[in-house]
């Protein structure tokens, strides 16, 4: 369809001027890359043992050092990139998916279906992270789909709370009324017109969540709960690297970098996108 | 003579609240011909929005219908089932709401929205969108296929209660109900949207039901109007009649205070003195009486009913 092909074309132009969103989309697009691409980038399988060639420096064989099986560092830390942004595509949409439909029901259903949504949002958000993630793992092992669950677990109430005051808030709406008094249906109202005011926030949100949700998993990783070695993930490359710190700081360089570049890349991104996605400002340049 | 488009018979609404009944609307009657435009004149808080909403049938939660029946074109809108019901709204019975800067979608273009209100039709896109650009040619839009790319903060106030009209009248309804459509905009703007009102209700030929609190624009549009007080209809009749031999002491009172009418300079604009009743604890008999100054005996005692054939008006002083 002709106009959404312009609002991408005019968000993306809008975005060619904030040259910090602009900063934080390259970077995105290269990590985006460089995990897609992992297999034709890297020369070395990450999971092969090189034990003559233990935590060497940086060369040229070996651009990011080895670590203290002689696997090579840059291959783990793209491999590592695969797993990271896995877990946040996977986490982020399925939580999202939830808890958009949880949190329309609690804002545009009756009273006492809000109230008990509520009080399960919140009794989920009442578990610290790392206590909830570590009862999991002791029910089911550590393992990546562990990682993804804790994280979908824990993220719905997020989504849900922000859907759901979203939703209150437009549902007293006078164009939500004239909607009705148009006839619409309570679900072609909350598709159509309700959908369509809270996507934007919902979609700064996803992509400021990617730094926590990847972080989480490095961190869940980094303390043994997550993905399970050999299997390279950012927090497997750290937690390896940590014991060798003094000899050869390249892992935990290596494997701390990559974070870095997530959160200020989604980061900047997100916030520049809160700018350009405001209604109010959007179609101003050219025809408006 | 046919039925009606709209008759309003006996209808009583109430809320229910924390302090306790608040009687909102009391035995209305009310008859909307085809192909007429009918308007509801009084003050804030004397039930014109109740009775949109119950005609349309978007009650607050805690409201109540105790009595009465809504027929439209003879059938009773109360006794319909809810899907039947969103048959009607947008199709049949459209309503055009006060404040234009809030009743549009902000995050919708115009196009979007319009092709949207004609989501029970099974036509194409491309004949909904030329439709939407005829609509709104009609209702004075310049450049109409340029404008259904623009989202509705473009707009001026005007321009989108125009776009709000075309969304209403797109469905060619039988009833459009105007909520004090003119009242968030400036007096030349009104002026240009009451004409545009009556030109489109000749061509449609739709029945309009139009709220407002302005005198002169009622007197301007509607063929018949009603004068509401306090949840009541105190007096009905054409517009000359009423504007010209008003009969309730509400009415007269009211007309008073228009400030077109005011012949001398005076810094002082003429009130009603006292205020609306509280509905929660209704006083007998009649409910202008603490207002009035023409009241004799019975009407502390009975409460007046609506007389007359065709200026009708619910008063015991009245003509005498």
């Amino acid at each position: 369809m002709s106009v959404q092909r312009g609002v991408i074309a005019e968000i993306f132009g809008r975005l060619r001027k904030d040259s910090l969103g602009m900063t934080g989309l390259v970077i995105v697009v290269v990590i985006l890359l460089a995990s897609i691409f992992a297999p034709v980038l890297t020369p070395h399988d990450p999971l092969e043992v090189d034990v003559y060639n233990r935590l060497v420096s940086p060369s040229w064989q070996h651009w990011l050092g080895t670590d203290q099986l002689g696997r090579d560092v840059l291959s783990r830390v793209l491999f590592g990139g695969r797993i990271a942004l896995k877990v946040a595509l996977v986490a982020i949409s399925v939580s999202m998916a939830v808890g958009l439909l949880l949190g329309m029901m609690a804002g545009f259903g009756p009273k006492w279906l809000d109230r008990l949504l509520v009080i399960c949002f919140d009794t989920l958000r009442s578990f610290p992270t790392i206590m909830f993630a570590l009862a999991i793992v002791a029910l089911t092992g550590p393992s990546l789909n562990t990682v993804i669950g804790v994280i979908i677990i824990t993220s719905i109430p997020v989504y849900g709370r922000i859907v759901r005051t979203q939703t209150q808030a437009l549902r007293e709406n006078d164009f939500i009324l004239a909607e009705r008094a148009m006839g619409a249906s309570t679900a072609r109202i909350l598709r159509d017109h309700i959908l369509p005011n809270i996507a934007a926030p919902l979609l700064i949100l996803a992509s400021m969540d990617v730094p926590a949700v990847v972080g989480m998993e490095a961190g869940l990783s980094f303390l043994g709960l997550g993905v399970t070695p050999p299997t390279p993930s950012w927090g497997n490359i750290l937690s390896d690297g940590y014991s060798y710190l003094r000899n050869s700081p390249w892992p935990i360089i290596a494997g701390g970098i990559p974070l870095i570049l997530v959160t200020l890349g989604f980061t900047f991104f997100g916030e520049s996108l809160r700018d350009i996605l405001d209604p109010k400002l959007r179609g101003k340049d050219g025809k408006g | 003579m046919a039925t009606p488009a709209l008759d309003i018979r006996n209808l009583s609404v109430s809320y229910q609240t924390d302090r306790g009944e608040l009687r909102a609307l009391r035995n209305i009657n009310l008859q909307i011909p085809a192909g007429r435009i009918i308007g509801i004149v009084g003050e804030s808080g004397c039930g014109k929005s109740t009775l949109i909403s119950a005609i349309i049938r978007l009650l607050a939660p805690n409201a109540r219908i105790s009595e009465g029946e809504i027929l439209f074109r003879g059938d009773d809108l109360l006794g319909l089932d809810p899907k039947a019901m969103r048959a009607l709204r947008g199709n049949e019975i459209s309503v055009v709401f006060q404040d234009p800067m809030t009743s549009l979608n902000p995050v919708l273009t115009i196009g979007r929205q319009m092709l949207d209100v004609q989501h029970r039709e099974k036509h194409p896109k491309a004949k909904k969108r030329a439709r939407a650009i005829k609509m709104l040619e009609r209702v004075g839009i310049p450049d109409p296929a340029e404008q259904l790319n623009r989202y509705p903060h473009h707009l001026s106030g005007g321009m989108r209660q125009r776009v709000a009209i075309a969304m209403a009248l797109m469905t060619d309804p039988g009833l459009l109900i105007a909520d004090e459509p003119t009242t968030a905009l400036d007096a030349t703007l009104e002026a240009q949207i009451i004409y545009r009102l009556q030109q489109l209700q000749r061509d449609f030929g739709c029945a309009i039901l139009f709220i407002s609190h302005h005198l002169g624009v009622i007197a301007e549009l509607c063929d018949e109007v009603v004068v509401m007080y306090a949840g009541e209809v105190v007096e009905s009749g054409t517009t000359r009649d009423v504007f010209l031999k008003p009969q309730h002491p509400y009415t007269r009172k009211l007309l008073d205070c228009d400030p077109a009418r005011i012949k001398q300079a005076t810094r002082k604009l003429p009130v009603i003195d006292g205020s609306l009743p509280d509905l929660l604890e209704l006083p007998g008999g009649c409910v202008f009486r603490p207002r009035c100054d023409r009241c004799i005996e019975t009407c502390a005692i009975e409460r007046p009913e609506l007389k007359g054939d065709r200026h009708r008006v619910a008063c015991h002083v009245a003509g005498l």
